[in-house]
Formats: structure tokens, sequence, C-alpha cells
């Protein structure tokens, strides 16, 4: 088989990969997965084709080949429709992010309210390159050290308190640049 | 006006037969009501160009290629009535924005445009757009001579190119399949062959990652495109980003000629065209026929035909010397030498093997040849496998359904293993076989057919059965010869005639006619097939007065089998859906 | 409502006219059902289930109300498309995808008052006759759907979802469903289908209204977050009542969102129509930051039609009036004088740009968000969204010539009106607005000796930060 086809659900190891266990199938994760199925008409499993998505990603940090296939079991679909969506979304990664994933909104308000120059102060402060971005499969960058991650994340919907980004789960708004060292600190171990 | 008042409005005349009527271009039509704008349009000649389009196929309208000016009459205001213009008909009020033709349908009154600035404008934008990150590399591609792209460029593309940045690459020359390759550069993502492999292939096995300009279109890894109906997607690929491994860098088309025909390697007998170049088929492709084989076919049957442009071809008959080898001889020598030692044969002792693959006019004549020899020793040998739910049919011959008719019974295949257990008892002792080999699926020994006086074959490549043969007649394949069949549902089509066979070979139906004649000096003279046919037409009350022209195309049906082609009942549900067009 | 608290800093403005943004910011005030029901919460829920089902369609009709989506269609009417002879199951579906650039307002009602949705959706839900219902959540908003799935969980545990509502014999479910981060969620065919488990890619109407043909091609509607509130309170204040709010055709109030330049940012839920332009920007949010002025504004959205604060326009203000000549601080914030002004209200997400800001830059920051996200399924906007960046991109880097501008100005145009949903408009209008409105300053960013270069290699600043969609 080619490269060109290998490459779509390779996951390539990164400074990240230690922070994630690799993806398992557990009686947990089995039961989370049911929960969600269940919430949608009994015909209609493949619905929950993006919340397995999360809950993957949720779990083991991003979307595993191996992860791939048994959610198309799970929803008895082609694997190459599950690879279909998650492939559109930027939200779904296929490579260990860091431990703290961070998303810089890039659009206008936050732009205009130095979002740019907020993520070249993190990518400064945690030795991310961004030039050696794939932009396509894998658009993630992790700092050397494992730790983060830096991206940018179109419009993240609080333009009114720019900028603003995430970082996992968290929200933080009126994120000036000289801030950067501030929220990093906040995520160190 | 008074008069006009009491005469009908052509809506309602229209409507009485579940018409309406619509302007296409300034002419007024009538079509079926529901009726998409598109094929309106086709109907009232009108070409719209379009790419993500087909009728055996959902309509997602992505391509935006077959962008129409749509207009409908006013909404009168209220308590007032619709205005109606001397002829009948309502003023349309034009849409500013252009409508897709391909998903849209008809309605009363409506009025569409397929030219014009708007319309222009639209189709010079979308070719503009469809073109700016493709790569352009007409001169090496495959569907050269055959692609929308190209033939729409010609009509509605710019001469220069506005597009000076860096084109997106994407994956070229992708080993998706074992018979389909894929350049995603050359895409542009119309969905037809994801919509086919989903929902007439059930095997969905292509999809889009990635989004946006990075749209690219694939297969899971370790999922191959491998349906027996992969190369469809080939066929209804618009551009050369699917190609046939079989055909690809074989041929320019447009050196190529198209000969209408039908397979033959199922009782289904799918609509064809074969593609030949000299002497040299260069692929088979499905044709439309919409009570056969929709427009598809299976992978297995269309590249079923190499055998054909074999090096091996028997181009000479042949007879056995003393010292058991092969010597060409005439065709006058072979048929009487043959004839010679049939004659001196009880007819019990005679008996002969015809194949499930060969024409209403062989079969026939075969018919005849036991009839003069006075044997009823006849038979085919049977192909059964099983049915693939689709377009492949349980019964692997072509004509099982002629043979029934033209033999008058209700098994053409009952005879065989009488035949076989004769041949092994020595108590059949002169053997005519055609196009079987009979080591095959007919199950005979070779220590057998050493038992026999004489061994007449005719096939088109050596085997086993020619080996053991007395006298050799070479014959024409499929493409080589006219004729007809009739399919599993009792369809009469027609076979045509590609090529040439070989200098040396002889059409099948002429090598049992001349058969005949060395036997019965009194036998009507045949002169044409056509004359075959007649005579079939004459004896066999199913065919009266069928002739090839009648036939057509599209075939006749002639008689009904009950048999039905699952691939067409699904295609049918999906049309009283509403899914499809058909 | 005088007795409500506000959190210091966080007060309303006086010109507000709070309703749907009632708690938020509200000092005491948490997303609980507890709270919420102290606070007189589900009372309109237990009074609708009391109604005919078509009553409640007729009252939202009759208030006026209007998608706050951004398309501006009337909810009511709306409502009433699903098929009378119907037998199939409908269903509802509440767009929390907020994904417009320059729009914040969903995200509060999520966080801070979860079950004024959820009794907005169950009378909804009641009125259209739907048992099963989603709310479509961007995955952007973690903690929201943590907070909607807990006030879920507390409605199910006191009736207010389940079977048998409050005893009324209705039954009525709500789930979430995340997405995953696509602007194209927002599109109400793209969400349906990524609620299927496809690739979002928008259906085109004809046929696919989703009030016919919508979720698993059964009935379905599909409202907006802050639209569904307002059944709540059209239910409490009676459709007349309601109506009074906001002007004729514009009626009640809605949220605008102010992101950019000027000195306070934020929400602000007026009258519509009852607000100009230039009380918004220089009453309410303090005008212009000091020794700037504002240039130009987005007024509904990135995808509306960018406003000079210099231009002069001739409408009919108020609607229905005669034409005459208003200035842009006039334009008082409707659907209807917007539109006439050749933009449009769309979700409310007002961007202010003062004298500092090159438009190059803006535009190429917008058209950098619609290339990314475009979801490519239609030809013009697929491609054209694409090529729009790049000249950008070329543009901003200095390596752009003026006949750039006039092609991007026809590609705007070659997109606009022409695929398979409005994504088409929201990327060409930016454009066709800017290239329309400051052509001048754009050219000037050009120079004629690009005309000949042959612009190989992708510019520096688009190098520099390589989108994901690079």
């Amino acid at each position: 088989m080619s490269d060109v086809l290998n490459n779509l659900v390779a996951s390539p190891q990164t400074p990240g990969t230690k922070h994630y266990a690799p993806f398992a199938v557990t009686d947990e994760i089995n039961a989370q997965a049911d929960k969600r199925i269940a919430q949608y008409p009994d015909d209609r499993k493949r619905s929950a084709v993006l919340p397995l998505l999360h809950i993957v990603q949720h779990e083991f940090g991003f979307i595993s080949s191996d992860s791939i296939d048994w959610i198309a079991g799970k929803l008895d679909i082609e694997q190459i429709k599950v690879l279909e969506v998650v492939t559109f979304y930027p939200g779904l990664r296929q490579t260990a992010p860091g431990k703290f994933h961070i998303r810089v909104c890039r659009t206008l308000s936050c732009a205009m309210g130095g979002s740019y120059e907020l993520v070249e102060k993190l990518c400064e402060l945690t030795k991310t390159d961004l030039s050696k971005m794939d932009p396509h499969h894998h658009p993630i960058v992790v700092s050397p050290c494992g730790q983060y991650s830096v991206e940018f994340a179109e419009c993240l919907a609080s333009c009114g308190t720019a900028p603003v980004c995430l970082v996992n789960d968290d929200f933080h708004e009126g994120v000036a640049p000289d801030m950067a060292g501030d929220l990093l600190n906040k995520y160190k171990d | 006006m008074s008069e006009a008042t009491t005469e009908k409005l052509p809506k309602d005349v229209a409507a009485e037969d579940g018409m309406v009527n619509v302007q296409v271009d300034g002419n007024w039509i009538q079509v079926p009501k529901g009726t998409r704008m598109i094929e309106a349009c086709k109907i009232a000649e009108k070409e719209v160009p379009h790419y993500c389009y087909h009728p055996k196929l959902s309509s997602p309208g992505n391509c935006r290629m077959c962008l129409v000016q749509m207009g409908m009459p006013p909404r009168p205001a209220p308590g007032e009535d619709p205005k109606f213009k001397d002829d009948g008909f309502q003023e349309i009020g034009w849409m500013p924005r252009p409508v897709i033709a391909c998903a849209n349908t008809v309605a009363e009154n409506m009025g569409i445009r397929t030219t014009g600035e708007l319309v222009e404008s639209c189709r010079h934008g979308v070719m503009e757009f469809l073109l700016i990150n493709h790569p352009l590399d007409c001169p090496i591609c495959d569907q050269a001579g055959e692609c929308s792209l190209q033939e729409f460029s010609v009509e509605h593309g710019r001469g220069n190119s506005r597009f000076v940045d860096n084109k997106v690459k994407k994956p070229k020359n992708v080993d998706i399949g074992p018979r389909i390759r894929l350049d995603d550069e050359r895409c542009i993502m119309c969905s037809r062959c994801i919509r086919f492999m989903d929902e007439v292939a059930d095997d969905p096995a292509l999809g889009f990652t990635d989004r946006g300009t990075h749209t690219t279109l694939t297969v899971h890894p370790g999922h191959r495109l491998d349906s027996n109906y992969s190369l469809n997607t080939a066929d209804i690929c618009p551009v050369g980003a699917l190609t046939s491994n079989d055909f690809r860098f074989q041929m320019r088309v447009w050196f190529l000629k198209e000969t209408k025909s039908i397979d033959t390697n199922c009782g289904t007998g799918s609509n064809t065209v074969i593609w030949t170049r000299g002497s040299e088929i260069f692929r088979v492709t499905p044709r439309e026929n919409n009570e056969v084989n929709s427009c598809w076919m299976p992978d297995s049957h269309r590249l079923n035909f190499h055998y054909v442009n074999s090096e091996a071809r028997l181009n000479t008959p042949m007879i056995r010397n003393t010292s058991g080898t092969h010597e060409a001889a005439t065709w006058a020598d072979s048929i009487q030498k043959a004839a010679e030692v049939l004659r001196i044969h009880q007819p019990g002792e005679i008996a002969i093997i015809g194949s499930g693959k060969q024409t209403n006019e062989e079969l026939f004549l075969l018919g005849k040849l036991a009839e003069a020899l006075e044997t009823d020793l006849l038979t085919l040998v049977p192909r059964m496998g099983e049915s693939d739910g689709k377009l492949v049919a349980a019964d692997r011959n072509a004509n099982t359904t002629g043979a029934t008719l033209l033999w008058d019974t209700e098994d053409p295949y009952a005879k065989l293993d009488a035949i076989r257990e004769g041949v092994r008892s020595k108590k059949i002792k002169t053997l005519v076989v055609f196009y079987e080999n009979l080591l095959e699926e007919a199950g005979f020994k070779e220590e057998d057919l050493a038992n026999l006086n004489l061994l007449v074959s005719n096939h088109i490549l050596p085997n086993g059965t020619a080996k053991n043969s007395h006298i050799v007649l070479p014959g024409a394949a499929f493409a080589e010869k006219r004729g007809s069949m009739v399919n599993i549902t009792g369809r009469l089509q027609r076979l045509n005639k590609a090529i040439e066979p070989p200098a040396g070979a002889m059409d099948d139906w002429e090598i049992i006619r001349d058969l005949i004649a060395a036997l019965d000096k009194k036998a009507a003279p045949l002169y044409l097939i056509e004359d075959v046919l007649k005579a079939i037409g004459a004896a066999v009350p199913a065919f009266e007065e069928q002739t090839f022209s009648k036939i057509g195309d599209q075939g006749i049906q002639i008689t009904v089998t009950g048999q039905t082609i699952p691939l067409l009942d699904k295609e049918h549900q999906r049309i009283e859906r509403g899914e499809i067009v058909g | 409502m005088s007795d409500i608290q506000y959190i210091d800093g966080k007060q309303p403005h006086q010109r507000e006219h709070r309703l749907i943004f009632k708690n938020i910011d509200r000092v005491g005030w948490n997303p609980s059902l507890d709270t919420y029901r102290n606070d007189g919460g589900y009372k309109q829920l237990k009074d609708a289930l009391k109604w005919e089902p078509k009553a409640i369609t007729n009252e939202v009709k009759k208030s006026g109300l209007r998608g706050r989506g951004g398309a501006g269609f009337p909810t009511g009417v709306k409502w009433g498309f699903i098929p009378p002879n119907n037998t199939k199951p409908v269903y509802l579906i509440c767009n929390a995808d907020e994904s417009e650039p320059g729009t914040f307002k969903d995200r509060y009602i999520l966080h801070q008052d979860p079950h004024q949705l959820i009794e907005g959706m169950v009378i909804s839900c009641f009125a259209v006759g739907a048992h099963l219902a989603y709310i479509y959540i961007r995955e952007e908003f973690p903690e929201a759907a943590e907070i909607l799935e807990r006030a879920l969980e507390e409605a199910r545990n006191a009736n207010l979802l389940g079977d048998n509502i409050l005893g009324s014999g209705f039954n009525c479910q709500i789930h979430i469903h995340r997405g995953a981060g696509a602007y194209i969620c927002g599109e109400e065919t793209g969400l349906i289908e990524s609620l299927e488990g496809k690739r979002p890619y928008p259906r085109i109407k004809p046929p696919y209204f989703p009030a016919a043909m919508g979720l698993y091609m059964c009935p379905t509607i599909v409202n907006n977050v802050e639209s569904l509130c307002h059944v709540k309170h059209i239910i409490q204040m009676g459709a007349e009542e309601y109506a009074k709010l906001g002007t004729p055709r514009n009626t009640g109030t809605r949220i605008v969102c102010v992101s950019g330049d000027v000195k306070k940012p934020g929400y602000f839920e007026i009258q519509v129509g009852k607000m100009t332009m230039g009380e918004l920007l220089n009453d309410v949010c303090g005008g212009p930051k000091d020794g700037r002025k504002f240039k130009a504004v987005i007024p509904g959205g990135s995808s509306a039609k960018i406003l000079r604060c210099d231009e002069k326009f001739n409408v009919s203000c108020p609607p229905g009036t005669e034409k005459r000549e208003i200035s842009f601080e006039e334009i008082p914030l409707d659907f209807d004088t917007l539109a006439a002004c050749g933009t449009m209200a769309g979700s409310g997400g007002v961007i202010v740009m003062d004298d500092s800001r090159k438009m190059s830059w803006v535009l190429n920051n917008l058209n950098k968000f619609y290339a990314h996200e475009s979801c490519g399924q239609c030809t013009p906007c697929r491609e054209g969204s694409t090529w729009m960046r790049k000249i950008t991109d070329r543009l901003v880097a200095g390596k752009a010539s003026p006949s750039d501008i006039d092609t991007l100005n026809s590609i705007a145009y070659q997109i606009d009106g022409k695929t398979v949903c409005a994504f088409g408009e929201a990327c060409s209008w930016p454009v066709e607005a800017m290239v329309d409105k400051f052509r001048a300053e754009l050219v000037s960013e050009t120079s004629e000796d690009n005309e000949s270069i042959a612009h190989s290699a992708e510019s520096e600043a688009q190098r520099r930060f390589l989108q994901p969609q690079g």
C-alpha cells in the first residue's frame, strides 16, 4: 500500500505522545460510547460518529488509526466514512498535542487585539517552531519539552474580550501578548 | 376574446395528461410534471453542461456548472386573477439569481434560459474555478478526448489564465484498487464515484478527506476499491481522475471505433460499446439500457475480451493426420471430411454440443444440423454460478433463454450427462462441438475423447478439446460476429460485429450452415445472417417477423421469463422514491 | 426588574433593554435549576403546555420574531413550513454553533442561563410537535457543553424533560451534540448533515428545506439559541406586548455584540431599531480609542458588507417612509434599514475598525477565515475562497498588482449567488464591499511592477503563520 494512503491515518510520534495512553477499548469507553449512541434513533447510529471521536480524543489525546477502526465497527460504517469526518474538522487531531494544548483565536477581532503577537510570544516561550507544521495531516506543533502545543483556531466567539484562547478545555479571555508568560505559568505540570 | 375564454388554456390541456408547459430558450414544450429542469432542457434539445449530475445517482448539486436562469409568472396580488396573454401563457418574471437545473423540477409556465449573459457568466466562472488548480496535463492524460473539462472549456472557458499563484498539490498516481488509478489533482470533486459506490455498488469504499480546496478523494488505507463494479467509476468520472489500469495509455480514444453490442458473459446481456482500432479491441464499456443494465457493467465482464486479441488465435481449419498432428486444411476439405465421417454413422452414434454463449442464429442452425443428422443428442453446457444481486446473473451463459425458445425445450442442458456417458461408454462415436472446451465445465475426460471416431470442434483458441479433435474449425469471437441473443428476462438483443475475425477463421453460423449443406444437399440456401433470423421467425413464434433493424440498439422483449435483474429492481425503487431521475 | 443587581463593571447600559440577557452577569446568579426556578423559571413552560400547539406557533408568528442567527427569517413562519399532513417524527435543533466572527452572544446564555434555553426549547418542541431535540454546540465551548449537560440532567430529574412533562402528557428529550470546529455547521443543512454523522456539506434547497426534509429526511426546525430563548418571553409577555418592543417588522430585543476598536466593547441587548449606529458606538461603547477615529464597521458578523464611517445612505428610514439621506451614525440597528444600506444585521456582531487599520490586512484576515472554513463541496466557493486569500496574501506582502484588485472583485462576483449555501455570499461579500468602498486604499498598496512578476512563491505572510489549510 502506498505511503500516500498510509499517511492518512498515521499518527507520527510527537514530544507530546508520552502524555497519552495508547488507544485501547475498555469497558468504560464502550459504556460511554453506548450512552452516546443511545441518544440517536436506533437506525441512525452513524450520528454518533462525532460524539465517539470526542470520547476517543478526550481519553487518548488524538484520533489514531485503531480508534477509527473501532468507531467504524461500533457504528457499522466503513472506516473511510469515519476518516472523512476526522479529516474535515480542525477540532479533531491525528497526532498527540502537548500536555497543554493552546488554541489562540486568529480571526479578525482577536487579530486586531494582538492574537498573532500572542502566538509569537507563546511560541517563543515554549520554543515551539510553527514553521515545522505539516498544514494538512498534522497541523499541530508540539514544544520540544512536550508540555505545550500552540495552534491558531478560528473565531472562538468571544470577540469582545480579545484576544482569547483555549488551553485544553479552559477558556481565557483578554490575554494580551505580554500576558503569555502568566498564562503558561498556570499550566506547568 | 369571448371565444377565447371558452377555450382551454395550455396549462389545462397539459394538466390532463399530467404534463406542464415549460418555455426553454423561447420555445414552449410540454414535459411530464416532476421533470428535472435539466431533463426538460434535454427534451428541448438544449444542452446544459454539467459534471456532478448523473440521472442514476442522487443529486448533490455541487459542481454548479448547470446554472441556468429561471422564470415564473408573477404571483397575482390578493384578490386578483392571474393574467394570460393571447397565446394562453402568463408573462414570465425572470429571477436575477441563477438556479441549478439538475435538482430543480419544472412547474407550469416556467421559463428556462440556457443561454444569455447571466448563464454564460456563471459557466465562465465555474470553468475558471475548475481549472485554476487543475494540472492542465491534457497531453498525457488518458481522459483526453472524452473529458468534460476539455469539452466545456472549448465552449465556456477563457482563453487566458488569471491565476498566477501556486496550485494546490495533491496525490498523483495513487493505487487505490486493482483496476483503478487515481490522480487527485485532476479530480473536480463532483462526487459521482463516491455516490456510485455508496448507492449502486453497495461498497462505500470511496470518500473525501480534508476540506475546502484541499478536499481529496481517497480510499481508506487497507480498504481497496476492488468491487466488481469499480470500473464504472472511471466511466462516470467526467475528468481524468479515475482511469482504468487496463485501458490507460493503450490508445487515444479518438482513434477508436465504437460498436454497439451486448455482453456475452452472463444471461443479463449488458449492453456494451466495443472500442476497437484495426482488428484489436481496446476496451468494452457499458451502454445505457434501462431494461437491462441501466448504465453499469461488472468489471469481470467488461475486461473479458483480451483473449480475442490473442496471438494464439486459431486462424486456419486443421485436420489431424494419422500420426496425430494437426495439419492446416482448406475450409472445403475440412467441412467435406467432417460430413463424410458423420454420414457413415448411425443417428444414435452422433451427438452435438453447442454453447449457451452462441447466438440465436447459431443455435437455430445447430438444431437444423441435428435434424440433418437425425440425432436428438443435442445439448448445451450449463454454466451456473451465483447471482451477485446486481448485474451478474446466476446463469453465466448469455443465451439460455434463446436456446429454450429455439429448441422448444425446458432444459437445453438436459442431454449433456447422457452424451458424456455415451462418449465414455463408446456408444456415441462422433461428436460435433461448438465453442465449448469439453474438458472444462462440460466435465469430459481426455481419455473419453480418445474413444471417438470423429471429434469436430469449433474454437477460437487452442485448448484440450481442439487438441483431441480430428477436425478443428476456427471460429469468430463475440466481437467478430453479428447475431441475436435473448437475455434472462426474455429480451431479444443484437450482437454486432466490431472487428473482423482472423483471416482463415469463419463466422460460426456460416460454419454450421456449410456443414448442414454438406450433409443435406436439399437444405435451403442461406446467404445472409438476416436469412437465418427470417427462418427463425418462420419457425419459432416468439421470433415472428423479427429483424435485426427491428431489434435495434435497445432490444425487444419477446417473452416474459419471470426473471428480473436485481440492480434494475433497486433502481426502480429509487426512481419511485424520487431519489434519482433514472 | 429594578431589584436585579449586576456584577460591578458589568452593569447593563441604561439604553439596554434586558430580556434574554436579564440574568447575565447578575449578582447571585448561577446556572442551576434552583436559581432559575426561584426566579420564576419554567412557569412559561407550564403555561404553554396547556395551549394548543398551533396557538403557540401563531403567537410566535404574531410576535414578529425574526431569527437571530443571521438570516432574520421569521421564526413562526419557519415553524409553519412543517407539512400539515406529516406523519414522520419532527425534530427540533438548537443551533448553538455560534461561529460567525464578531458574534459572542450565545456563549453567555449557554454558560450562565442554560435553563432559559431549555425552557424555550421545550416550549418550541411542544409547538412544532417534536419529541426529540438536539443542541448542536460548537466544540470550542467545552465548558458550556458541560454546563448544558448538567442543566439537562437537572431538567430530566425535575420532569421538565422526558415523558409526560409536568403531567401534560407531552414527551420530549433533548441531547447535546458537539461539533468539531467548522463554521459551515452553523448553516442549518450543514449542521443536519454533521448531526447525521456525515461531512457537513450543506444540502441544496430546494428540495431539502429542513422543515420538510431535514434531519433523517424528517421535518426539522433549526433555530438559533437566542431565537429559542425569545420564545419563552413571547409566551410570558404575549405576542402583542412583545411586538411593542423594537419597531414594526423588527420587533423585540436583540443582542448586539461589539468588538474591535471601541473603548468599551461588549454585548448589549437593545430594542431592535430603537438605537442608531452612532448611539451604539459613541454612547454605549464609549466612542473610538483616544486619538483615533472610526474608519469602518462590519455591522452583522464578518460576512456582512463593511460600511465606511464617512458614508451616506439614501434609504427609507424608518422603513416605509420616503427615502432620505442619512449618515452612517444615523443608521438604526434593525434588519430592514441595514439591508437597505447594502449590508445586513446578520448575527448582530459589530466589528469596528479605526483609522489605524489597513483594509488590506483586515480583508486578508477574513479571507484566511473563509478559505479555511469553506467546506469544499461546491466549485465556486471551494476554489474561489482560497484564490481570494492567495491574492490578499500577496497584497499584504506588497506583491500584488493593481489588476489583482479587479481580479479579486470579479472572483467574488463569480462566487456570489452561485453556491449551494449562503457561504458563497458570506465569503464574497467582504471582498465585494471592501473593493467597492476602499478600492483606492487597496490599489495604493499594489505596484505596477508586480504586474509582470510571476508570483510563483506564496507570500511571506502566509509562510509565517501557516494556517491548517495553508
